[in-house]
């Protein structure tokens, strides 16, 4: 805290601007890590990495309530909502990085590149040299000067926040919520449709049944020797992650046969 | 007694209205309902007269205000007539012919049936003629003109099924609607000036030199409004260069020819100008302008009736020439505004009775109409003859008889003028009268004189120029019976035809007379038009000696062409101007190469614009306007990305603004 | 080291963020790019807290996280059902009004 309050001048000290340099740097690779990963979940977690890093800067400016709320709120539960619905969704083809729109990059690149530099130049602009510091607020403690501004001035906009998060918090209910309009089927009702519609009378088969391997991603062998794709889980298939080994048994002849004739002729040579 | 006004033309319409919606039940009786209902017209008019000549010369004028038309501020139209001595003496013409000829119908369309229409048409038009004379405005008379042109149309074309009369008829229509785009131009010039249509304002403003806006009304606006007004008269009384009509308009039952095309409607015209006489006498120029289309109307119709072989046609171009007298006498002003309706009233009488007779002598002859093929008709149809005689004499204005006095007073006049105009308008009127006396004898010689000249029917029904095409609606027994090929029998009409013809003759010979007398009809009718008594630059004796030395010249040609030897049935070619008239000087060829060919060109071209021009702006426009929202369409593509896009593009050109303000 | 770097960095992270949006069609990164954006928004404002020397920022950037909450578990919800109802949570396959 000494270190902020005699920072009341225009310039950091140097460990903060050496912390600066490598964290924003770090959080900068996070960001773009972020918007290019293919994967959501590489993405989210890129984007955790530069949330803790703008944490780290929040403490540095002397937010400390700020920087904790941070880790524990954004990092610790908002990015966790995020993954939990990362995986409740799965995977699909929406993880794609081909451009559909036709022109859509070049206009997001020009508006991108336009918007960065009008906002920095707007910024290099205002000319800020001057810094205060935030010794004379923190004087009579940091949270308690926070309390003071939250309960006084902006309480209404606090109690406003609290209905919006009930309102939320009811909404998501509501959005996600599916009331059911008809009777489950029982089993016996499951088991007639099925004998009706004559699409799968036996249970599918298990993984591996016909087949060498019983790993979950390896499809079991028809009698012909083509993989049933039946017989790897829906969830594995859409994400294309089936492990083929049809071909394995007579590959692995064919090593046998050619491992079988070096050896002959290795021993022919010798002879 | 000025209560009685509404009835002389509810009384036809109401016969109109029950003929025409009373259905197939009234076929037996129709031509007796629709000739009572003309006939109660006619003695509510007689009884309208007896009333007027009970009072004083100036109380003579009735009205009769029935309800308000149009009652909008500024503009005001009231269903309301007036009946002063000139509308009286239309009424008792009009209603009084009109019965006669409702009479003479019940003979002629005796075997048509649709003879009840027939008469359901004619009280239309008695009643729509009446409505015209007795109104009090001139937008009320318009009504009634409009009312007559759609008449005349109906029963020019009554025979339907004959193409020449359905084309006629739409002729007729055609035409008359050039008239009554004047007419109503006339009215709207009138409205502007004046600010109402009412004869009394309109009429008596312009009398008094001072307006009723307290401005005198130049004498370009009434000569403008005269101009339209004889435009009018032109398209309705079948004069030049709105004459074509009428030759084409003998397609009609001859009844009709006798009270629409001669008698009646066509002189509604003349008695537009002379009720409009003051804004005349106010507009010099275009009373000059009246003179000369009746004088050239005059002798366009005189020389076209001399020409042509068929007897209604001949006399439809003599019908011509009589109104180009009237219209003449019209444009004199005062001196002549009396001879024009006396001329007009006698020309009633006689060119009724010459078509009434036309149309016996037709009868005869199994609906002939070629003067070449009659010949010798005085023996077998002598009621005909004589009555046919009697208008005859009258027309050429043999002394004595009607025309004689009504031709003379106009010549007269015509030569009052004064000036070299006199001279001239006056030589025309005398050449006119010796015209008429040459086609007029002509038609005498040809129909009634000679050798028998008559030619079987061809077939009955099919005969080329469609005239005997009648027989098809079961008008004619005679074809029926003869059959084809057979020879004509003539013999004379039912007395329900003659009876008319009769009556009808004795006007020919003795209106003139009496209305002459003592200045009869100048005193009867002075207080409404005026009277200026013109004094020709030689006596009168020596106007009327050298009328009857021109007539006998006429007559004397024509002796000696068509009397003294025979007359082919074929017509020889003969001269140019035969040919020319023959083919009515070739109005319609001028009709068709000026008004046809150029309305096509400026049609085609017209259309060539609307597609190039008009079609092109409002198609480019389209185009233009589909094909950016093509392209704006690819903008809503669904995209919500597409959308981000623009959102953050329109932030960064924000951002751009506000520093670019601040540097400012 | 001038503190104005701080104000940079977010801008650079926020522009980072928006084309992130603009570019990703998976529902789910593209609400990420958001939340990316808002941290940035956070950034600056601790940067005004520090620079202006009062705690106002620091409150709005208190807010903003809890309003960020609640947008984020409605959003989260809505691609959810969105899922549920394409089987895809690419913002792309939701392009018409329609099914």
């Amino acid at each position: 805290m000494s270190t902020i309050a005699a920072a009341a001048t225009s310039l950091t000290s140097t460990g903060e601007a050496v912390q600066f340099w490598i964290l924003g740097t770090v959080a900068v690779i996070g960001a773009l890590a972020t918007i290019l990963m293919k994967k959501a979940v590489h993405s989210a977690l890129s984007l955790a990495g530069t949330m803790i890093i703008l944490a780290v800067f929040y403490l540095a400016n002397g937010a400390y309530f700020l920087g904790v709320v941070q880790i524990v709120v954004y990092t610790g539960a908002i990015m966790m909502l995020f993954l939990f619905v990362v995986m409740l969704v799965g995977v699909t083809a929406a993880d794609s990085l081909t451009e559909t729109i036709k022109g859509q990059r070049w206009l997001a690149a020009l508006c991108g590149l336009g918007f960065g530099i009008l906002l920095i130049a707007g910024i290099g602009n205002a000319g800020i040299t001057h810094f205060n510091g935030l010794g004379r607020v923190n004087s009579g403690g940091h949270v308690e000067g926070l309390a003071q501004l939250i309960f006084t001035k902006y309480v209404f906009a606090f109690e406003l926040t609290g209905a919006l998060l009930i309102t939320a918090a009811v909404g998501a209910m509501v959005l996600t919520h599916r009331e059911r309009t008809e009777r489950a089927a029982t089993q016996r009702e499951l088991a007639d449709r099925r004998v009706r519609d004559g699409v799968q009378l036996p249970p599918l088969p298990a993984p591996g049944v016909y087949a060498r391997h019983n790993a979950v991603d390896v499809p079991g062998l028809l009698p012909d020797g083509t993989p049933s794709e039946l017989t790897v889980n829906q969830t594995l298939r859409a994400r294309g992650q089936i492990r083929d080994v049809s071909g394995q048994a007579l590959d692995d002849l064919k090593a046998l046969e050619q491992a079988s004739s070096e050896r002959l002729g290795r021993e022919e040579a010798s002879k | 007694m000025e209560n009685l006004i509404a009835l002389l033309v509810a009384a036809p319409l109401l016969g109109a209205v029950v003929l025409l919606c009373g259905g197939r039940r009234l076929d037996k009786t129709g031509h007796w309902i629709g000739t009572l209902f003309a006939a109660v017209s006619f003695g509510v008019g007689v009884a309208l007269f007896a009333d007027m000549l009970g009072r004083g010369a100036e109380d003579r004028t009735l009205h009769q205000f029935l309800f308000s038309w149009i009652p909008v501020e500024g503009f005001q139209a009231d269903i309301a007539f007036q009946l002063d001595q000139l509308s009286m003496t239309f009424v008792l013409l009009i209603s009084g012919v009109g019965t006669l000829i409702h009479v003479y119908s019940i003979g002629y369309m005796e075997h048509d049936e649709r003879r009840r229409r027939f008469f359901g048409y004619l009280n239309l038009f008695v009643a729509a003629m009446l409505l015209l004379v007795v109104a009090d405005n001139y937008l009320l008379l318009y009504f009634g003109w409009e009312g007559v042109g759609l008449a005349s149309y109906l029963l020019i074309g009554f025979w339907q099924h004959k193409p020449s009369a359905a084309t006629a008829a739409k002729k007729a229509f055609l035409v008359n609607r050039v008239g009554d785009i004047g007419l109503s131009i006339a009215i709207m010039l009138m409205f502007t000036t004046f600010g109402t249509f009412a004869f009394g304002p309109v009429l008596g403003s312009v009398g008094a030199e001072t307006s009723v806006a307290a401005a005198p009304v130049s004498e370009g606006t009434l000569t403008a409004i005269g101009l339209m007004l004889l435009l009018a008269a032109c398209g309705k009384s079948a004069q030049v260069p709105l004459q074509s009509w009428l030759g084409d308009a003998m397609e009609g039952p001859t009844p009709v020819s006798a009270l629409i095309h001669a008698a009646t409607m066509v002189t509604a015209g003349v008695y537009l100008i002379v009720r409009s006489g003051a804004i005349f006498n106010g507009a010099p120029d275009a009373q000059l302008v009246v003179t000369v289309v009746g004088a050239v109307t005059l002798l366009f119709g005189a020389i076209v009736g001399c020409a042509k072989d068929d007897i209604k046609k001949a006399l439809a171009g003599s019908t011509m020439s009589q109104i180009g007298y009237m219209i003449l006498a019209a444009g004199l002003g005062p001196i002549g505004y009396v001879f024009a309706i006396m001329h007009l009233v006698t020309h009633g009488f006689f060119k009724a009775g010459l078509f009434l007779g036309a149309g016996s002598v037709m009868h005869g002859m199994n609906d002939e109409v070629d003067m070449r093929k009659y010949g010798g008709l005085r023996k077998y149809m002598p009621v005909t003859f004589v009555t046919f005689g009697l208008g005859y004499l009258a027309i050429i204005g043999f002394p004595g008889l009607s025309g004689f006095f009504s031709k003379d007073m106009i010549i007269e006049a015509a030569f009052a003028k004064g000036g070299t105009q006199g001279w001239i308008l006056g030589g025309v009127t005398l050449l006119g009268a010796g015209i008429t006396a040459f086609y007029m004898t002509r038609v005498m010689i040809l129909t009634f004189f000679g050798e028998k000249r008559w030619q079987p029917t061809a077939t009955g029904a099919v005969q080329q120029d469609g005239t005997t095409a009648r027989a098809v609606s079961g008008h004619e027994p005679a074809a029926s019976q003869h059959g084809s090929g057979e020879m004509p029998h003539p013999h004379e009409s039912p007395k329900s035809m003659t009876v008319p013809m009769v009556v009808l003759a004795f006007g020919s010979v003795f209106a003139g007379g009496f209305f002459s007398i003592g200045d009869r009809f100048v005193n009867w009718l002075e207080p409404v038009t005026g009277y200026a008594h013109g004094s020709p630059p030689v006596s009168a004796l020596t106007v009327t000696a050298a009328t009857m030395v021109v007539l006998a010249a006429g007559v004397a040609i024509a002796w000696s062409m068509y009397g003294r030897r025979p007359v082919p049935v074929v017509a020889p070619r003969g001269s140019v101007l035969t040919r020319a008239a023959r083919r009515d000087l070739y109005q319609d060829d001028f009709n068709h190469a000026v008004l046809v060919r150029g309305g096509e060109h400026l049609t085609r071209s017209l259309v060539y614009v609307d597609h190039s021009l008009v079609d092109g702006v409002v198609n480019g426009t389209a185009a233009g306007v589909g094909g950016l929202s093509g392209r704006l369409r690819k903008l809503q593509n669904g995209y919500a990305r597409s959308y981000a896009v623009s959102m953050f593009g329109g932030t960064a050109i924000l951002i751009a603004a506000t520093l670019l303000m601040r540097a400012v | 080291m001038n503190p104005v770097n701080y104000l940079y960095l977010a801008a650079l992270l926020f522009t980072i963020g928006a084309a992130g949006v603009l570019i990703r069609k998976n529902a789910i990164v593209l609400f990420m790019c958001v939340e990316l954006m808002l941290n940035a928004c956070n950034l600056a404002f601790v940067a005004f807290s520090r620079m202006h020397g009062n705690l106002d920022g620091q409150i709005i950037a208190f807010f903003t996280m809890v309003v960020a909450a609640a947008e984020v578990v409605v959003g989260l919800a809505i691609i959810v059902s969105l899922f549920r109802t394409r089987h895809s949570a690419s913002v792309d396959d939701a392009s018409l009004m329609k099914l």
